[in-house]
């Protein structure tokens, strides 16, 4: 498996879910094939897309571009604002971990076994998604706030951060190695298994390397999305310089102070990190979606 | 398939049950009871009170129209992508992601540089000509659309591709007009996509909060959504009223998430 993601050969032209269809050349088809109604679509749809996200995050690099080199470095020297960036990458990190192990037993779960309630479960794993982040960050402070019924009050400390990104983070790797553990043959395991392997060496060697890119792919999603979280720690951390205070609150408390510049230059540092996953994630599916 | 002894498969089930129980389900069934702690006077209080009430009205305000621009936006983005070559395409189609994995805070960041009224680069001259954007509800409505921009086009893109385009041929080649072609016949079989694009775009459009917070300004009675309301009644010990309001919340978003659980199987066959 591991060698068929290496030595994938190199499609001709942009590769898409098109090429599922092998019966269209894609050689053959020419660059451009817009009609003209098509072509004033694309134009107007560009315009909008240009104003909507494009113009404005151009904007935050080049109010972040404003200070150059030494505005950015000033920024990140700030005590405070390195906390921030030190426990919000760290705390993405722990929680990437904890879904990894976590996110991959769940999905097992939900695949491979049957049991009174699964359904539900299953259910209940997209609320995190569906969840307004201030809500999600009230539900959390109902069982780990200073009224909890267990006796646990993690409000505003450390903890607090770690059990919100965990929250909003839940679905990422669940579901993207979902489906493809659905679609693993199962021959292949039985194959190993009657030549003699234990259930461990399968789950190593064959059912492992096989969800591995899912694994990596939901695990960018949920990095990218741990480091730029901020409904959710709003009531439940209280925000503390240096103990819980993350970046894009650092970034707000920037705004709200009009240092727009130093806000943009963090932000533009933070928007990087969401390109590099976002290019890194479609290499991954690129390279998936050859193989099958 | 590979056989798990049974005290594996029960100490699995017990991680996955147990993880998804003590972080998801337990709390959000607190909140719920908390809610009702005192009978329904919590939730009749709160839609009593005309902050709460202004707030849920400007919300689906915004929320209706950034699913409606997000709606047209997202089908036809999703046409040209699936049945049209042209240069650049690649690129666009990676960008079009991009709003997912941006934080909230810098898309709030992102608008307010550019159409603030003092010194962005589009702001000043919309707002000479009496169009406010920043700190009113175009500014909410164009935030509301960044973070939902890819969803619907996530989700018609991949039936675009699996319907293939034999059927518009077909259509066109005996006399359909593209209106035709596209009312009658891509229309129809991409529709449960995009009903569920639109389900999950409007679950998110009416939750958004960060983006939100910094574009309108937060300003009471004004420019505040169902969930600044929620912020701001936590923060001012009305905790009930902010609990009614997360019920709502809670209400909507779990509605949307059955919705979609039901819509999926049928897409399926």
């Amino acid at each position: 498996m591991t060698s068929a993601l290496i030595g994938a050969s190199v499609e001709a032209g942009p590769a898409s879910p098109e090429g599922r269809r092998p019966r269209r050349v894609r050689r053959t088809t020419p660059r451009n094939t817009l009609t003209r109604g098509a072509g004033l679509g694309l134009g107007v749809a560009m315009i909008w897309f240009s104003l909507l996200v494009l113009i404005p995050l151009t904007a935050v690099i080049a109010a972040a571009g404003q200070g150059g080199w030494s505005g950015y470095i000033d920024v990140l020297r700030n005590d405070q604002t390195w906390a921030a960036v030190t426990l919000t990458v760290s705390q993405a990190l722990v929680v990437t971990l904890v879904n990894i192990v976590i996110g991959s037993i769940i999905a097992w779960v939900l695949v491979r076994d049957d049991f009174w309630g699964k359904r539900l479960l299953d259910v209940i794993i997209d609320v995190p998604f569906a969840l307004p982040t201030i809500v999600a960050g009230l539900v959390l402070l109902s069982l780990y706030g200073p009224n909890s019924p267990l006796g646990l009050h993690w409000a505003f400390t450390p903890n607090a951060v770690t059990l919100a990104l965990a929250f909003v983070t839940l679905p990422f790797i669940v579901r993207t190695v979902q489906p493809v553990l659905e679609e693993l043959e199962a021959d292949v395991e039985e194959a190993a298994a009657s030549l003699g392997a234990s259930r461990a060496t399968i789950v190593r060697r064959i059912i492992l390397p096989s969800l591995a890119p899912a694994i990596a792919a939901g695990a960018a999603l949920s990095f990218a999305r741990a480091i730029s979280e901020y409904g959710s720690l709003v009531l439940l951390s209280g925000n503390r310089p240096f103990q819980t205070e993350v970046v894009s609150v650092r970034v707000l408390t920037f705004i709200e102070n009009g240092n727009n510049q130093s806000a943009a230059a963090l932000a533009s540092i933070m928007l990087a990190v969401a390109l590099v996953v976002i290019v890194a994630l479609d290499i991954v599916q690129r390279r998936v979606a050859r193989r099958g | 398939m590979v056989d798990v002894s049974t005290p594996t498969t029960w100490l699995l089930r017990l991680v996955a049950v147990g993880y998804v129980f003590f972080l998801v389900a337990w709390p959000v069934g607190l909140v719920v009871q908390q809610t009702f702690s005192n009978g329904i006077s919590n939730l009749t209080d709160a839609l009593s009170d005309e902050q709460v009430v202004g707030a849920l009205q400007l919300t689906l305000m915004v929320a209706f129209w950034a699913v409606v621009i997000n709606l047209v936006f997202g089908v036809g983005i999703s046409l040209l992508l699936v049945r049209f070559e042209f240069p650049g395409k690649r690129v666009l189609s990676a960008l079009i992601d991009l709003p997912l994995s941006v934080s909230p805070v810098v898309v709030g960041l992102a608008l307010l540089l550019v159409y603030n009224g003092r010194d962005g680069w589009i702001g000043p001259t919309a707002e000479s000509r009496g169009f406010q954007i920043i700190f009113d509800s175009p500014g909410m409505i164009m935030a509301t659309c960044f973070v939902a921009l890819p969803l619907i086009i996530r989700e018609v893109v991949p039936v675009l591709h699996e319907i293939g385009d034999d059927q518009e041929q077909a259509a066109r080649s005996l006399g359909a007009s593209t209106r035709q072609t596209f009312w009658r016949i891509t229309l129809p079989s991409i529709k449960w996509a995009v009903v569920y694009g639109v389900v999950l775009s409007l679950a998110r459009s009416l939750g958004e909060f960060g983006a939100v917070k910094i574009v309108s300004g937060n300003i009471t009675g004004q420019t505040q959504t169902a969930t600044l309301v929620v912020e701001a009644k936590y923060q001012n010990f009305q905790q009930e009223t902010a609990y009614a309001t997360s019920f709502l919340l809670i209400v909507v978003s779990i509605a949307a998430l059955v919705v979609v659980a039901f819509l999926r199987p049928k897409r399926a066959h």
